[in-house]
């Protein structure tokens, strides 16, 4: 048996456009340098030259992140799901964004730097 | 019953309710593991947002950065800024929100009767697009005051000063706090006093897992973690679906009769996952949880429609861990 893997849009093209993809491994460093055997980069896009999570990727496993539980040390155990996301300014407000998003069948996809915003908001303050 | 000088005084104190019926059962002899819902819907305007949104606005005041007449400018798809509009009004500002263009109707209408002006950001940008539209407009107007909820230190110490010790006042056997995570405010605050206070105790987020336009950004680099965020106050977080917030929402009414918003049933969906391996470890929990807000503005998107049955089969097996 083999693990899932989501991969969010921005990283679709190193999985030749896939949501799902699977692979193996005992710890979620060693699926990492699984998936990037078949899709080359990935596993940079991830981790940092420092062997860290990237500080805007999160990653979960089975719902929970795995910052807390070992980062790339985190136990893996067949069936389990994985999903990646990039980090994305929260709570209700994203509620309420995704709620309206969906009565409103938006197809238009964010266009704007929203992160540089972000960045430089806090470099002002 | 209480008597307060104004609505201001009001704020916080809120009720801490046990969940008889939603807390998991134990068998005779075992520790008992119990949910506790901190109600704060039960502020001045019906959400939590109001004790950051007067903290704020006092440290801002006491910093000298707000006088009287002055302007707030706020990125916020509602709550926070429902709470400044009250807040502002109280004190005499004037307070303009920047939000998404398709957040709720009732969001609108309530910060319009509230006093508050509106500029709309893009919907595709989700908020954080209407962060770095209420960026641009500070820009264009130098002497608007932004208090900036997602890095201003005031937002969590209101949570440190009042959140916190009253949960421990109310329940000194707490073991566990689970609250949503957005500007992360309730969580640091929160976290950071009973860290200190209660040996043990586990600090659970619950963060919303959103629609993918909201993560369509170009690339990694464009991510944002707000600048509140210390990792190291959490001892676990969670990513919760929107199904399985629904699904609690819901169940939340229906069990125990609690109307509330829909990242309170995120958050009740992670108090539920702690709760339950605590039970089944055969350990005593305390976990309290908060209700961040009421359902009432969120009807307009029809989700608590349906039986709790259709919800309880779509629930099987969806318990973490
Ligand atoms: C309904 C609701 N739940 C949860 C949160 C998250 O709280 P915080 O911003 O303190 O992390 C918010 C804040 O915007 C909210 O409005």
């Amino acid at each position: 048996m083999a693990i899932e893997v989501r991969i969010p849009t921005i990283l679709r093209s190193y999985t030749g456009g896939a949501k799902v993809v699977e692979g193996t491994g005992d710890t979620l460093g060693d699926l990492l340098t699984d998936l990037d055997s078949r899709h080359s980069g990935l596993r940079a896009r991830l981790v940092t030259d420092a062997g860290a999570l990237h500080r805007f990727v999160n990653v979960y496993v089975n719902d929970e992140d795995v910052r807390f539980l070992g980062a790339l040390d985190a136990k893996l155990n067949d069936g389990d799901s994985v999903t990646i996301l990039p980090a994305v300014a929260g709570g209700a407000f994203g509620f309420a964004a995704a709620a309206a998003i969906a009565q409103h069948k938006l197809a238009a996809v964010a266009t704007v730097a929203d992160g540089e915003a972000g960045r430089r908001v806090s470099a002002a303050r | 019953m209480a008597r307060y000088d104004s609505l201001l005084d009001a704020c916080g104190g809120t009720p801490l309710v046990g969940l008889p019926r939603l807390s998991p059962t134990v068998p005779a002899g075992a520790p008992p593991v119990r949910l506790w819902a901190k109600l704060e819907d039960r502020n001045p305007t019906g959400s939590i947002k109001d004790r950051a949104a007067l903290f704020m606005v006092r440290a801002a005041e006491e910093a000298g950065r707000l006088r009287p007449g002055d302007t707030i400018l706020e990125p916020t798809s509602g709550n926070t800024g429902i709470s400044l509009a009250m807040v502002a009004k109280l004190r005499g500002y004037r307070l303009v929100c920047v939000m998404p263009e398709n957040v709720s109707t009732e969001r609108v209408q309530l910060l319009r009767m509230y006093g508050a002006e509106i500029i709309f950001s893009p919907a595709a940008g989700g908020s954080n697009q209407a962060v770095a539209t209420a960026k641009q407009i500070a820009a264009d107007h130098p002497d608007w005051v932004m208090l900036y909820q997602y890095g201003n230190e005031a937002n969590a110490r209101a949570h440190y000063e009042t959140t916190g010790p009253e949960l421990l006042h109310d329940l000194p056997t707490i073991t566990h706090f689970v609250a949503g995570l957005g500007t992360t405010g309730t969580l640091m605050g929160t976290g950071r006093y009973l860290r200190e206070k209660v040996e043990g105790i586990q600090i659970v987020a619950a963060e919303p897992r959103y629609g993918e336009l909201v993560y369509g950004l170009r690339n990694i680099d464009e991510g944002y973690v707000p600048e509140l965020y210390d990792a190291t106050v959490l001892s676990r977080r969670f990513s919760v679906g929107t199904r399985d917030a629904v699904l609690r929402t819901r169940q939340l009414v229906e069990v125990e009769g609690i109307f509330a918003g829909f990242s309170t049933g995120a958050i009740l969906h992670a108090a539920l996952a702690v709760a339950h391996e605590a039970a089944r470890a055969g350990r005593r929990a305390d976990v309290a949880f908060v209700v961040a807000d009421g359902g009432w503005k969120y009807l307009s998107t029809g989700a608590y429609g349906g039986t709790l049955a259709d919800a309880e089969e779509a629930l099987e097996g969806q318990l973490w861990a």
